[in-house]
């Protein structure tokens, strides 16, 4: 019965979805209160019955009920409870609930904490907001029905894909969500903006804090998903340009920009236009992610069509979400007043360059991941993205040290240039550093560390200019720093976040070390860098639903014990796979990484063993980056200093 | 010109709906192989083999006997995935299974052989991708069933999984080996 529930309620949530869509739009082109406050108890219902039908599957899976055709296809009685709940959206159907969940969260928060919002405003964001729901659980429900029974039900599942059986794909797919959603809201409001005619400094207010969540949501997913390709594909490698992860890229690049364009509303109510543009672009690209990764395992572009009438469906809905969306623009657009008019050298100029950069490269990573979709015949690889894609990002990487130090509306380049000279300096440092470390290198890897640093550096230079270091007595710089908004701190640990992210690429793409040894019990393999590992030879063992040959290795660092390491290989007998668990020890200077490969047949082992230089650091960046972003989302003026202001100006655009 | 502007976004939308729309409607089966090639001989192509190895694969390679052609790289997440499946049919089934090792880097090819297990007669190592061009190849993995005359009579692309291999391979392989 309680399948059914879920069902009853998820069809019970289009309709509420239909009313949210309808009523408070209708409701706010005739300025009608009560039809306009329809949009909230709808809201925060759809999101009432979306959570019923949520549970209801979880608990179809917690309790493996194989009559629920999604739980038998994908689950298993003897898998671990974390990866029976994570099995929920560990399919195509389940992620795909997950999906309008997550659409209702942020739907409901609107009509719960939008209190200071315009009525009409809040009226027809939510009602955007709702016919995103209409489409997708339409889709749902018509499509991708997730409480489909069997009958007669099977004894017993065929497991979720071992390879997803990992704490960290498990949680990867709610943050890109979150990401992917949260752009949903920069969208209804762009919408709602073209309906009402009107954008000013306000309203870039309220969607600044949800672009800066979905997009710290979203730079923690995309950061996730490379990790796990990190340490599940077992040689370290952690992007691969394949259409699953640029498609998780993409939205993270227009995000990225439509969060700095919005900044520019926001301060000088200019860039409207383009703002708009980005948001509904973001989302777009977010739907065309979502439907790119739907699947959760199939990393290819094989995952888009594989059932035609789904295809067709996902189509049509992102045909007239973003079709209808661009029309609109194209009608009211143009009639949005101009804003403040700025000089090429300043920071609005800076901004601008850096947006059309980034851009640029989110439109050859595109092209990139739907081209062989139309053209058979051609392949896209990493040659293609080293040959566009990093080029148009160095640009950015540089620009982006000087915009935050430049003036809005007209800045002088070499006097911003010329605040930077410690930056620059200690950057030349960083380079001859490396070089002296590493004894040569490729000039790529010795420009990627000079451009990483120049981030890192440049961030730094920014806050020590706030808060005149050096210039005026510490104890007065340190309150300065302690009374800095949290979005200057934002901005900064952002960069740096970036910054920090890109030397550890570069180190760990051009100075890896790797070994292929054939290992007895008892063999000691020297590394680098005063490490050596103990190779004790293999058991075997079982975990719940697997067999394991597990490697019992000691990690030496001069001599002494450091760690053990146990890399595994698994085999899952229900879902008929091996999968290999890598052992890697991270220290803040890098990984040492070790893989168990096969028995030869005179008794020893093969292991493959890897020191990554610094590579820990990609994800940290990605934190850093995602920290800054927070900071930046509780800073004052987003919490309170919307409502009073936005109600100043409200007041100044009618006189 | 100004407020053509603001129209550029949806007419790019509208070609790109219309492009992809009609992919995806012409054939209904995106999966299909482009028409041209079914039933072809396959095209002429001899690649080298991965190092340390003899055994490199060319389109001479083909006919005789129905063969089994698997294009996989070790970055795919989704030939690890088929793997069992490839195996199965290789090792316990007998039947023969080449591979195109479709852009690697071939030590790690090896080593991803030697830790998943190599079900293969021969592997050609593609590693600029043009064999798979030729062959129409858009992303791995990919199988394809070669015939006794060395004709391509079907194509898989996506990992295999038991059901399709039961479903469609082996009927065919069985047809075709008669």
């Amino acid at each position: 019965m309680i399948p059914e529930f879920g069902h009853y309620a998820l069809v019970l949530a289009l309709l509420l979805a239909l009313v949210q869509s309808t009523l408070p739009l209708w409701g706010a082109a005739r300025r009608h209160p009560g039809m306009m406050a329809a949009a909230e108890p709808a809201a925060t219902l759809q999101l009432a019955a979306i959570a019923i039908a949520f549970a209801a599957l979880t608990w179809a899976y917690v309790v493996s009920d194989f009559s629920v055709a999604v739980v038998a296809g994908n689950s298993h009685s003897l898998k671990p409870l974390l990866y029976k709940v994570t099995g929920v959206w560990g399919n195509h159907e389940g992620s795909m609930l997950l999906w309008v969940l997550i659409l209702a969260v942020f739907g409901a928060a609107v009509a719960l904490f939008g209190g200071n919002l315009p009525a009409t405003l809040k009226a027809r964001v939510l009602a955007v907001q709702g016919m995103i729901g209409v489409g997708f659980l339409a889709f749902i429900i018509l499509t991708s029905n997730p409480f489909l029974r069997l009958d007669p039900a099977p004894i017993d599942g065929r497991d979720l894909n071992p390879l997803l059986q990992d704490p960290g794909l498990a949680f990867h797919p709610p943050f890109l969500y979150l990401g992917y959603v949260g752009f949903s809201m920069a969208f209804s409001f762009a919408v709602a903006a073209l309906i009402e005619g009107r954008v000013d400094p306000a309203w870039a207010r309220w969607v600044r804090p949800w672009t800066l969540a979905a997009w710290a949501f979203l730079t923690v997913g995309v950061a996730l998903g490379s990790y796990w390709a990190y340490y599940e594909l077992g040689w370290g490698g952690w992007w691969f340009w394949d259409p699953v992860e640029n498609a998780s890229l993409m939205p993270w690049l227009s995000g990225t920009a439509l969060l700095h364009s919005a900044l520019v509303v926001e301060k000088r109510d200019a860039l409207k236009s383009w703002t708009i543009l980005l948001a509904i672009l973001t989302f777009g690209l977010s739907l065309v992610g979502t439907f790119l990764v739907r699947s959760g395992i199939i990393t290819s572009v094989h995952a888009f069509a594989v059932d035609p009438e789904r295809g067709v469906f996902i189509l049509l809905l992102l045909a007239i979400t973003v079709g209808g969306a661009f029309t609109l623009y194209a009608i009211r657009a143009p009639r949005l007043k101009l804003g403040g008019v700025f000089a090429p050298i300043s920071r609005e100029g800076a901004l601008v360059l850096n947006n059309l950069l980034i851009c640029t490269a989110t439109v050859t990573v595109f092209i990139g991941t739907l081209y062989p979709l139309l053209d058979k015949t051609v392949s896209v690889g990493k040659p293609y993205y080293q040959l566009t894609f990093v080029p148009l990002m160095a640009p950015v990487v540089a620009v982006m040290v000087i915009a935050p130090l430049m003036a809005w509306k007209r800045s002088d380049l070499p006097g911003v240039l010329g605040r930077l000279k410690f930056a620059a300096a200690g950057t030349v440092l960083v380079v001859l550093a490396a070089l002296w470390l590493q004894g040569g290198g490729p000039v790529l890897a010795l420009l990627g560390i000079a451009f990483g640093a120049w981030v890192v550096l440049g961030a730094a230079t920014e806050i020590a200019e706030r808060v005149r270091l050096f210039r005026i007595p510490l104890r007065d710089s340190l309150s300065r720093a302690a009374g800095l908004p949290r979005s200057a701190w934002g901005t900064a640990f952002a960069h740096a976040g970036l910054g920090v992210a890109l030397l550890s690429m570069i180190a760990s793409s051009y100075w890896s070390t790797e070994w292929l040894v054939l290992a007895k019990p008892g063999d000691r393999i020297e590394l680098v860098a005063g490490y050596a590992v103990e190779f004790d030879g293999v058991t075997a063992g079982h975990g719940p639903n697997y067999q394991t040959s597990l490697g019992d290795l000691k990690l030496l660092h001069d001599g002494t014990f450091v760690t053990d390491l146990a890399p595994e290989k698994r085999f899952y007998p229900v879902a008929q796979m091996p999968t290999s668990e890598v052992a890697i020890h991270t220290t803040l200077a890098g990984d040492i990484y070790v893989a168990l490969g096969e028995e030869q047949a005179d008794g020893r082992w093969s292991l493959r063993l890897y020191h990554h230089p610094l590579v820990p650091w990609i994800w940290g960046g990605a934190l850093i980056m995602a920290f800054g972003g927070v900071l930046s989302l509780s800073d004052r003026r987003l919490r309170v200093g919307a409502p009073r202001r936005a109600a100043a100006s409200a007041m100044g655009s009618q006189a | 010109m100004h407020r053509l502007l603001f129209l550029l976004p949806l007419v790019l939308l509208a070609a790109l709906a219309v492009g992809i729309g009609t992919k995806l409607l012409s054939g209904s089966d995106p999966q299909a192989l482009p028409s041209a090639l079914i039933d072809k001989p396959l095209p002429e192509f001899s690649l080298a083999p991965l190092p340390g190895r003899s055994d490199g694969l060319a389109s001479t390679d083909f006919g005789g006997t129905p063969m089994l052609l698997n294009v996989f790289a070790s970055w795919c997440v989704a030939c690890l995935a088929e793997h069992p499946v490839i195996t199965r049919l290789g090792r316990d089934d007998g039947i023969p299974v080449v591979a195109i090792n479709y852009k690697d880097k071939p030590e790690n090819a090896l080593a991803w052989l030697k830790r998943n297990g190599d079900p293969y007669r021969r592997i050609g190592a593609d590693v600029d991708g043009r064999t798979a061009i030729d062959l129409g190849v858009y992303g791995v993995p990919e199988t394809f069933v070669i015939d006794k005359a060395g004709r391509i009579r079907y194509r898989h692309p996506g990992p295999l999984t038991p059901d399709i291999v039961d479903r469609e391979i082996r009927p065919l392989l069985a047809e075709l080996a008669k």
